[in-house]
């Protein structure tokens, strides 16, 4: 299985590559990537080099185009893909089928991916993209179990990628509008989960108060590990108590399923976190490195020991285990 | 889900107590050369923060009786030591002094250090940001930059300072992995 690396700067991009990546996945630095962050991501130059320093290394880089260009105006998410075309990209990542369309039909021979933002978690739907643009790859949801991920592998020709590490979202991604409520901004047009320019942290010495727009997301006392400041993780206040009614802030890590999801048909493994530092990516990159060699030399797959590095400081294995349904 | 602390050292307290009296004067012109030389070396810097350079930026360290104002400007850039953090700032950043240190060089993962709880922020949170990812991007080596303008000691000043800061906070071994030729599709 491939192990596909975030980066979100070029300095992290040479920690992934040298930390052991096979593929490294990373954005423009405007509303054409699902990160767009302040201070992070590429200028084409930026992307250019980073092509360059990566296949003098043997190591692919995927260049992702998945949010959904604004009506009218694709011209900004067109030039995008022809920059990462001829930059030199191994495939591009791409979720709005229009852009997929144009893709496809200007750049015919440029390998092409389902970007997880496009949500295609069945056979239907990925064949579709397959038959109509010819792609190669789909980033499937995290919402799959690891049983279903086989269902769907067995039943395409396309390649899988699932996530083992890092962000969880268990919402139907490139849909869901939760951050579209609270800040007025789409995160699947515009980039980006939970602005930061709607985002507000007090801390009294006590207790931590985070806030998205007008809504307060959590209050962590002193002893608790905080979390981003995310609608679907924050803490509610019902009549029947107050806790997580989506989702618990923690973060993915499937290093234990990794024997199963190779068994499922999976072709590659995907870490989150394109908006982490440096010491992020080489941590939780040669930790993989690590489990891949193990699981190809038929050692048992060690414990990835990355809570330092989760949200929470906690991880879950997800919906790759489900047992709620 | 209890925080269990990082493994971010600590000032000692009574280090914290020698210090409060001594005058912030001599620091001032060490932390102008630095943010200077910093900015001279790195200047993507600039493009990363964008327009968040013109922010004034809070550096609180919890274990130090003196905090930081930062100006990251593209013209007269400052960096001064302050007895406390003037009202007004745009930002504000609190932790340990190695938290705030290894935030700057990239040996920490800022979310991380959030999620642990040993970083707070507060203020204009795109500042911050924008701030982290171009520190994060910089790749600044400290040992180097406190060495620079020391004229003959520089190598023997630099040397002793990464063997000090390896020797508080531990070394990070970054070995590059070795790969074989494989085919794609």
């Amino acid at each position: 299985m491939e192990l596909i690396c975030p980066a979100g700067t070029p300095a992290a991009f040479e920690a992934a590559v040298d930390a052991g990546a096979d593929a490294v996945y990373c954005g423009y630095r405007d509303a054409t990537n699902a990160r767009n962050f302040p201070g992070l991501n590429f200028s084409y130059q930026e992307m250019r080099d980073a092509v360059r320093y990566a296949h003098a290394r043997r190591v692919h880089v995927l260049v992702a185009v998945n949010t959904f260009p604004k009506a009218g105006q694709p011209e900004l998410w067109h030039r995008a893909v022809d920059e990462a075309c001829d930059a030199g990209a191994d495939a591009l990542i791409l979720a709005d089928i229009g852009l997929l369309d144009y893709a496809a039909k200007k750049h015919p021979k440029q390998r092409l991916h389902i970007s997880v933002q496009a949500a295609a978690a069945n056979p239907d739907a990925i064949r579709f993209y397959q038959q109509a643009f010819g792609v190669r790859r789909v980033v499937l949801p995290r919402v799959l179990s690891v049983h279903e991920i086989a269902a769907v592998a067995a039943a395409t020709t396309v390649e899988t990628e699932v996530f083992v590490f890092g962000g969880l979202c268990v919402m139907a991604e490139g849909r869901c509008s939760l951050s579209s409520y609270a800040t007025g901004k789409s995160p699947n047009m515009n980039g980006v989960c939970s602005p930061a320019s709607h985002v507000t942290y007090a801390d009294d010495g006590d207790t931590m108060v985070s806030r998205l727009g007008a809504f307060t997301i959590n209050v962590f006392r002193r002893d608790e590990a905080a979390a981003y400041p995310t609608l679907c993780k924050g803490r509610f206040v019902t009549s029947a108590g107050e806790g997580y009614l989506f989702e618990d802030p923690v973060s993915l890590d499937a290093a234990s399923l990794l024997p199963g999801l190779k068994e499922a048909g999976v072709t590659a493994l995907k870490i989150e976190g394109r908006q982490r530092g440096r010491a992020y990516i080489a941590d939780v990159v040669r930790s993989f490195r690590q489990a891949l060699t193990d699981l190809e030399a038929g050692r048992p797959v060690a414990a990835s020991g990355l809570k330092a590095m989760s949200e929470g400081q906690s991880n879950t294995e997800g919906a790759y285990r489900k047992t709620w349904r | 889900m209890e925080s269990s602390r990082s493994s971010v050292p600590t000032i000692p307290g009574f280090l914290g107590k020698v210090m409060k009296p001594l005058p912030l004067a001599p620091l001032q012109p060490l932390l102008a050369m630095c943010i200077r030389a910093a900015l001279k070396k790195h200047p993507r810097i600039f493009d990363r923060l964008d327009t968040y350079a013109d922010k004034r930026f809070g550096l609180n360290p919890t274990d130090l009786p003196f905090a930081f104002v930062l100006e990251p400007r593209r013209q007269n850039a400052s960096a001064q030591a302050v007895r406390e953090l003037p009202d007004g700032l745009d930002v504000k950043i609190t932790g340990p002094f190695f938290a705030l240190m290894g935030l700057a060089d990239g040996y920490y993962d800022g979310d991380a250090l959030f999620f642990s709880r040993d970083l707070t922020v507060e203020g204009d949170m795109e500042a911050v940001v924008a701030l982290r990812n171009a520190l994060d991007d910089a790749k600044i080596d400290f040992p180097e930059l406190f060495a620079a303008n020391l004229g003959p000691f520089a190598p023997a000043a630099e040397k002793a300072t990464r063997a000090a800061l390896e020797l508080l906070r531990g070394r990070r071994e970054n070995p590059t992995y070795t790969r074989e030729e494989k085919s794609w599709n």
